[in-house]
Parts: structure tokens; C-alpha cells; sequence
């Protein structure tokens, strides 16, 4: 360990609340690296790290998967999806079930590799799954103003996007979930910046404090949610300045909303969120896959046992689950945060199915 | 090229094989299959068994024991940086048939062409397959090729098999490995996997990734020349380094220590698993071979590697630290510990 962290991690401990406090992860990618560096074994027993609902693919209804794979049964399209969602169950099958069956779905790592196709292949239809917070939705506004511009006829989107503030200030309103403060999303933040959090800090009093992804960054930013708690105050700070700025990335933000308008997106786990998401402007509409291809009607079903909801809000870690390594494995994932690289079903089941208190009791000899 | 429909039409001579590309009836067993051996494998892999033409070869061993392996070849794409689905049909059959520690005998080849797949190509791959076997010394006794229909294969499929014979006093197996065994790896990790992702169209990564597709016999060979007290060798190939640990691990019954910051992971292959959310733990490699031996000859054999042109960077990354349920544990470089389990993950088809 280097000192550096050595000496963090004792000021951590001489300096622990002398009550239990909830930290909420909001980053899917933050709840990946906690879990892969085993961040709880270095942290107070009292500091109780829960993971919000920050993967985008796990916070997707599944009514959405299964409009996603009614379109790719009725029609003769190109579907093109992040890998992440590929294997999410839908009610009956999966895109990844479909593909099997001879569907054209194809993993992409970027919106342009779906425009591009639909740019050499006019005689196919192209969707084009659009799935993210912040960070991503100004690639697919980017997309949408060039297949515009070069008047594609054949390229569409199916719009999932969601964004972050909105979905806290949800939690800080339910009940049953206890959140002493927040560490915030580092790459969300890189876009909308710091204020979008201040309501949580001045009307929630609720430490906020926006950081990186290195075990370091994420040591500190605790240190810093630990320093206001004992301190008594409640403010946004960022710990990863090297990318965040207060303002965000005002070009990006412009982008978005000369594609999109805010409106309201349901939330597996949490429901109805009143301007949580977004909708292609009336000028963009002739792209919006919702609108253009009509799916059968369905009856969606959350797969029976799936605790994904109350994971997704904090109330459950992924080990309280009955169905976790059970029956629910990456191999057979029953709900999306089994599946995602994201999710926290997923960073629970890779790295912390053996309890903190059994590793740090494992054998340990340094060559 | 051994069975007998074939063997009729051939006569050896030196011929140029003036095709452009490959058709069906260069696997009909008629003429054209005649002259794709005969004045294009047998160019590049003639010897006096292979040349007989017949329908099995007749091999000379003295051994009581042998071993033997097969294996399919199905990377995409067929060329990559650091090597091709030629070279690496050999490396990857040569290292599963060492890790018995046994002296390899011969390789079989069989190829599955698709209609029209381009003879230049092929060309370039008979030539770094020659290569390879001409490096370690092996022949091809035996063979086949197949050419099936446009689009029922995707351009070049390789089967191989290996045969080698064990000395009496040889008994390298994942059983034999013991509390206190020093865990070596002949180097970084994770290069096959990504060089192979990174030459895939769909990625535009601009890198030096190059795969460590290598035959490792002789290294082992000059492994074997200094301990009797090898336990264990292991090819790390499909689900890279932590799936060939996990698999020794629950074989022995034992419980591995490893060691995070004694792994080595290439700064730029580190940078695109973070960019696709891999982890090189788990992707495969084609030329690195993890060794389990006696703590008493760890350094012994250690040596031995880094004096070997494919063992420069060989490094102690762990040892087995008490019997156990099969757990393997990394020691992060935080010193926090996490469980390295067997992954579940299709991301990475076609790597080999």
C-alpha cells in the first residue's frame, strides 16, 4: 500500500462519525471499483457504502426490453445496442435470445458505428438503442443533428436516456431509504457540473461531493463527506477536479438541448420521475423509434423474486437478495444488475461474495 | 491429404500451384485438391513421413506413456499483430502438449477453407505455420483440408493435434501441486486478447498491442533441465491468467495467494481493458505458461526463464499457502484482497 493511502486511510480511522453512516455511490462505476479493490476492508466498519440506482442499463423498465424485442420480432430492422443491455431479460427472451434465433442485433461501441451503417445500407432499417445518463447523451444528440444534416432516412433511435439529479432528489424523498450523503457521479458530472446538486446540499442538507474513480479519488472523497459530517454542514464539493468544473461542459449541455426536451421516464425500481428523462424535439421526431414502429401490445412482468428495485434504491445490498448466486449468476441473470458491467449485483457477485470479515481472516504469507 | 481419394491423384514434383483462389474442388479429392498438396502444402511441409501421402502416419516411440492434445483455430480476424491463425494453430497446440512436460513428437494439421478465400493468403499463413514448426523442430505427419461452400465457414479454420512421449521419471500434473509452491509467469499478461480486439474493425484504437503468440517449448525445456520439483505448468490461454489459476486451485485443493502488483500488464494494454471494462486478468494469452514449483527451485527455474529469449520478463506473482477449498485470493496493491472466480463473459468470441 502506498503511504499516501496508508496515511488516508488511518486519518479515516481517527477520525470515523461515532454513528452509522449511509454513503450512496450513484456511479455504477464507482460501485464496480469500491467492490474491486475491496474498499470496505480499508473503510471504518461504521462508514456502510450503499449503491444508488446508477447504472443506466439496470434503472431501464423492462417494459422497454421488451418493446425493444417486439420491434425485432415484427419487423426486418438492424438493431444496434451497447453490449450491457444484450443480455437483460426481457418478460419472454432477451436481444441476446433473439440474436440466437437469427435476429439482426449487433453490439456497438459507439452511436456513429449505427449511423454509419444506416449510411451504407439505405435499403435496411437501423435503430439505434439509446441508453444513458449525462455522459452519454450528448453523443446520440450528436448523432441526431448528423443524420439530419445528411438527411438519413433509415437510421432511428430507441430513447432510454435518463438524468441523475432528478432520481436523488426521489430517494432523499422516500422513507425507507436512510442516505447520510452522497459520492457523485464523476463522468455525469463532467457534463452538468456541480450546481445541479445544491438543492441536495442546501434543502436536504446532504453532503455531496462529486469524485473520481481511482481508489484514491474515492478514499478522498469519503475523507471529505466524513470531514462535513463531523463538522455539521452539508456542501457540494468536487474531489475530481482534474475533469469536473463547476460549470460542467457548457458545449455538451447546448448539444443535448437543441435535440432533446426534458420530460418524464419510468425507472425500474423507482417509478414515474417527473423531468428525469428526455424527449427528441418535434423536429427530430421522424427519428424516434417509438414513434415510428408500433409493437403488439404486451404484458410486461418483473421476473418473480427479482429484488432489483429495492437494490437499485439502497434498501437491499445485492447479498440480501434471495435469488443472489442462488439462482441469479452472470450465467443465468434473472434481473439487469446481474448482467450489467454496471450493475451491482454484478460487482457483489465478482468480488464480494466472501464476507470483509472472512478475507481479512484468509491466510496471507508476502513473497 | 492422407486420405486415400486424395492419394491417387498425386504426383510429386515442382509444379507451381498458379490458382488464385480457393474453390471447391480444391477439397473435392479430384485433380485440383492434387495439386493444392502437392504443389503447395507439401512446398511448405514436406518430410519423409507427410510425403508417403497415406492415410495415417507411422510414428517411431520408444516411450511408454505419451501425451496428446487437439485443438480448433477460429480467430478473428485470421492476421493480427504478433502473428496469424497459422502461427498460432502451432504455438497454441506446441504449449498444451509441453504443459505434461513431455517431449513433443508431431503435429497434425487439417484445414476447412471457404469457397474463394484468396490462395495469397493462405500463402502467408503456410509460410508463418512453417516458420514456427521449422523454430521448434517439428513436422507435420499428417493433415486434411476441407473447402466448404461461401459463407458456411468464415474464410480459414485450422484442427491440429500433438503427440509427445514422457519420460518415466516426468509426472507434471495440477495434483502434484503443494502447500508453499512458488507460482511463475514468463511474463505480462492480457496481450493476446487485446491485440486481437484492437485488430478488429469495429475499434479504432491506435496501439502497439502486439499478441505474445509464441511456441513455448523450449522453455519449458530449460525449465525442466534445472528442477525435478516442477508440479504444475498451465498454459494461460482462454480466460487469461485467473481462470487457469482457479481451475489449479479447485484441481489441488488448495488455496493461491497472488500478488497485484506483481503481475505485469503492458501500460497500453492496461488502458484499453479500462476503455472496454476488461479485466486483463481474465483475457486470454498465447504464449505465457504459469509454472508451480517447489519453493526450493522457484529461483532455480526463475533464472532458467529469464535466460530463454521467451522468458525475459518471468517474475514470482504468488504461491499456494495452505490446502483449502480452491480459493484464489489477489492481494490488491491496495492490500486489500478480493476472490478471483471463474467469469462468466461472451464478450470476446473467435480469439483463438
Amino acid at each position: 500500500m502506498s503511504s499516501n493511502i496508508k496515511e488516508l486511510v488511518e486519518s479515516l480511522n481517527n477520525n470515523k462519525p461515532d454513528h452509522k453512516i449511509n454513503i450512496m455511490e450513484v456511479c455504477g462505476t464507482h460501485t464496480m471499483a469500491i467492490s474491486r479493490y475491496g474498499l470496505r476492508q480499508l473503510i471504518p466498519e461504521n462508514i456502510n457504502l450503499i449503491s444508488g440506482p446508477g447504472c443506466p442499463v439496470c434503472v431501464t423498465p423492462i417494459s422497454d426490453i421488451d418493446w425493444i424485442i417486439g420491434i425485432a420480432r415484427q419487423y426486418d430492422v438492424s438493431i444496434f445496442t451497447f453490449g450491457d443491455l444484450f443480455r437483460v431479460p426481457g418478460t419472454e427472451s432477451s436481444l441476446y435470445n433473439e440474436k440466437s434465433k437469427g435476429k439482426d442485433i449487433n453490439i456497438c461501441y459507439s452511436p456513429a458505428d449505427a449511423l454509419d451503417f444506416a449510411r451504407n445500407n439505405p435499403g435496411k432499417k437501423v435503430i439505434f438503442i439509446a441508453i444513458g445518463f449525462e455522459t452519454t447523451i450528448p453523443l446520440t444528440s450528436v448523432i441526431i443533428k448528423r443524420a439530419y444534416q445528411e438527411k438519413i432516412n433509415n437510421f432511428y433511435i430507441y430513447n432510454t436516456h435518463k438524468l441523475v439529479p432528478e432520481a436523488l432528489e426521489l430517494l432523499l424523498l422516500d422513507k425507507e431509504v436512510e442516505i447520510d450523503a452522497f459520492l457523485c457521479p464523476g463522468h455525469v458530472s463532467a457534463i452538468i457540473g456541480s450546481k445541479p446538486y445544491n438543492f441536495i446540499a442546501e434543502d436536504y442538507h446532504i453532503p455531496c461531493v462529486i469524485s473520481g474513480f481511482e481508489p484514491m479519488d474515492i478514499l478522498e472523497s469519503i475523507a471529505t463527506i466524513i470531514r462535513q459530517i463531523n463538522k455539521g454542514i452539508s456542501e457540494v464539493e468536487i474531489q475530481y477536479r482534474r475533469v469536473v468544473r463547476e460549470e460542467g461542459n457548457p458545449a455538451a449541455l447546448k448539444s443535448i438541448y437543441e435535440v432533446f426536451d426534458k420530460s418524464d421516464s419510468v425507472w425500474r425500481g423507482l417509478g414515474n420521475i417527473p423531468g428525469s428523462g428526455l424527449k427528441l424535439k418535434k423536429k427530430f421526431l421522424k427519428f424516434d423509434a417509438k414513434t415510428y414502429f408500433t409493437v403488439k401490445r404486451f404484458k410486461s412482468r418483473e421476473p418473480a423474486g427479482c429484488e432489483c428495485g429495492d437494490v437499485l434504491k439502497g434498501i437491499k445490498k445485492p447479498t440480501e437478495c434471495r435469488l443472489f448466486s442462488k439462482i441469479c449468476k452472470p450465467e443465468n441473470p434473472i434481473g439487469p444488475c446481474m448482467v450489467s458491467s454496471e450493475g451491482s449485483c454484478a460487482a457483489y457477485y465478482k468480488y464480494e461474495k466472501i464476507k470483509v470479515q472472512h478475507l481479512k481472516n484468509l491466510n496471507m504469507t508476502l513473497i | 491429404m492422407t486420405n486415400s481419394q486424395n492419394k491417387r491423384n498425386i504426383k510429386i514434383n515442382n509444379k507451381k500451384f498458379k490458382d488464385k483462389i480457393i474453390q471447391l474442388s480444391h477439397g473435392d479429392g479430384g485433380i485440383k485438391t492434387g495439386e493444392l498438396i502437392n504443389n503447395l502444402l507439401l512446398k511448405y511441409f514436406g518430410n519423409e513421413i507427410l510425403n508417403k501421402l497415406e492415410d495415417s502416419a507411422v510414428l517411431n516411440c520408444s516411450s511408454k506413456k505419451i501425451a496428446y492434445t487437439t485443438d480448433s483455430f477460429v480467430v478473428n480476424p485470421i492476421f493480427f499483430p504478433g502473428g496469424d491463425i497459422g502461427k498460432l494453430s502451432i504455438c497454441g497446440t506446441i504449449n498444451d502438449l509441453v504443459t505434461t512436460g513431455c517431449t513433443p513428437l508431431a503435429i497434425s494439421l487439417s484445414f476447412i477453407l471457404e469457397e474463394g478465400f484468396p490462395v495469397s493468403d493462405f500463402k502467408k499463413i503456410l509460410l508463418s505455420t512453417k516458420k514456427v514448426l521449422d523454430e521448434i523442430g517439428l513436422n507435420i505427419v499428417t493433415g486434411d483440408t476441407k473447402v466448404v461452400e461461401k459463407g458456411s465457414a468464415d474464410k480459414i479454420f485450422i484442427n491440429t493435434s500433438g503427440i509427445g512421449f514422457l519420460g518415466n521419471n516426468i509426472d507434471i500434473s495440477p495434483c502434484k501441486i503443494e502447500v508453499g509452491d512458488k507460482i511463475l509467469i514468463n511474463g505480462g499478461i492480457a496481450e493476446h486478447g487485446t491485440a486481437i480486439l484492437n485488430s478488429r474493425k469495429e475499434f479504432n484504437f491506435k496501439t502497439s498491442i502486439v499478441s505474445d503468440c509464441a511456441p513455448l517449448s523450449s522453455l519449458v525445456k530449460d525449465m525442466l533441465s534445472v528442477s525435478k520439483k516442477i508440479h504444475a505448468l498451465r498454459d494461460a490461454t482462454r480466460g487469461g491468467l485467473a481462470s487457469i489459476l482457479f481451475e489449479l486451485a479447485r484441481a489441488s485443493k488448495t488455496n493461491i495467494n497472488i500478488y497485484e502488483d506483481k503481475i505485469q500488464v503492458k501500460k497500453e494494454v492496461r488502458g484499453i481493458c479500462e476503455f472496454l471494462g476488461l479485466d486483463p486478468l481474465y483475457i486470454a494469452n498465447e504464449g505465457k505458461m504459469v509454472v508451480f514449483v517447489d519453493r526450493k527451485d522457484a529461483d532455480k527455474v526463475l533464472q532458467a526463464m529469464k535466460k530463454n529469449k521467451y522468458g525475459k520478463d518471468s517474475r514470482v506473482i504468488g504461491e499456494v499457502t495452505e490446502k483449502g477449498e480452491g480459493l484464489v485470493i489477489l492481494v490488491t496493491e491496495l492490500g486489500t484482497k478480493r476472490i478471483l472466480d471463474l467469469q462468466y463473459s461472451e464478450q470476446l468470441p473467435r480469439i483463438c
